[in-house]
């Protein structure tokens, strides 16, 4: 385990942070309104200042419905970390990274296509790897398995 | 019993003679031959069967042989168009207007089993087979298909070629 990630722990305590040990990587809980300030600390005082990914899970049945998942980079600490803030199914709506991280834009996008999920200060969530006229967010386990949308009319 | 010799009557076939079609076969076959061995393939390049239609399209397989070598990127000057590789659902309008660009006569290859099929992808993202969208003259399923497959499939492509009509001459000939 890094040496970074000992201070870490102790900045992030309960009972708004729930840290984790997973195979060598932390993994904190927090509550979604706490994101843009736990992101802001981990970047500046802990050169977190790689941003890897966003995705969302889908946990259908449970409540609260989808989880929002983060991964950053430390390119001098050499380690990851993963947040992951839970967001209701009535308003699927996080904080946006994009003033943090430029990166961030692009994958929100995505994470906006295929889970719906709305980032709050994203100017720019239009579809990137789906089409205008797409209905519906096809990683949602609610979206048909089979379901197509297609651009051109199929023959006969 | 003496044997009654009746002339055979030329019957017209449609209002044109057994000449005509006799002469219209025969150009068919002249014309055919001449097409399946100028075939100019346009390759529709998605997905990871690109490296399997590289190897085909080298040297040691050589697909100059059938007159199948010269890929042209520009669809108004092909006559094949190899769909290699997955098409989704958003790349299938392009897909679509290839083919419209492409002149007459010609043919299409679905070349892996994505294009003929749409493989193992099925979900909301690829399209179940590229003859949903445009007709298909020859398959070559496999992931990816081998080289022989390949030349198999341009050798029964060439077939269906020769056998077919072509009409590049009015009706008066």
């Amino acid at each position: 385990m890094a040496a970074v990630l000992g201070p870490l722990q102790l900045r992030l305590a309960p009972p708004d942070y729930a840290v984790t040990l997973t195979r060598g990587m932390l993994v904190v809980q927090l509550p979604p309104e706490k994101l843009l300030e736990t992101v802001k600390l981990l970047k500046s005082e802990f050169h977190f200042d790689l941003f890897l990914d966003v995705t969302a899970i889908d946990w259908l049945p449970k409540a609260p419905r989808f989880e929002v998942v983060y991964h950053f980079y430390s390119t001098s600490h050499f380690v990851r970390i993963r947040l992951k803030t839970p967001v209701p199914d009535a308003d699927p709506t996080v904080d946006s990274l994009v003033s943090l991280y430029g990166a961030a834009g692009i994958m929100e996008r995505e994470c906006h296509d295929m889970y719906g999920i709305g980032f709050r200060g994203n100017a720019d969530l239009r579809p990137i790897l789906l089409y205008e006229g797409f209905v519906g967010h096809p990683l949602r386990k609610d979206y048909p398995k089979l379901q197509e949308q297609p651009l051109v009319p199929y023959r006969k | 019993m003496a044997r009654t010799s009746t002339p055979i009557p030329i019957q017209s076939v449609g209002g044109k003679s057994a000449a005509f079609e006799y002469l219209t076969t025969k150009k068919d076959e002249l014309v055919g031959w001449a097409r399946k061995f100028s075939l100019f393939p346009y390759p529709f390049v998605t997905a990871c069967c690109a490296m399997e239609f590289m190897a085909v399209s080298s040297s040691p397989y050589d697909t100059d042989r059938f007159g199948a070598a010269l890929p042209r990127f520009s669809p108004r000057q092909a006559d094949l168009l190899m769909v290699v590789g997955t098409v989704t659902h958003k790349q299938a309008p392009v897909l679509y207007k290839v083919y419209e660009q492409m002149c007459e006569p010609k043919w299409v290859m679905a070349f892996g089993v994505c294009a003929t099929s749409g493989g193992f992808y099925q979900n909301y993202a690829a399209v179940q087979g590229i003859d949903r969208i445009i007709p298909v003259d020859v398959y070559v399923p496999g992931c990816p298909p081998r080289p022989e497959m390949v030349i198999d499939g341009i050798m029964q492509l060439q077939d269906k070629i020769a056998r077919s009509r072509h009409p590049i001459i009015s009706k008066d000939f």
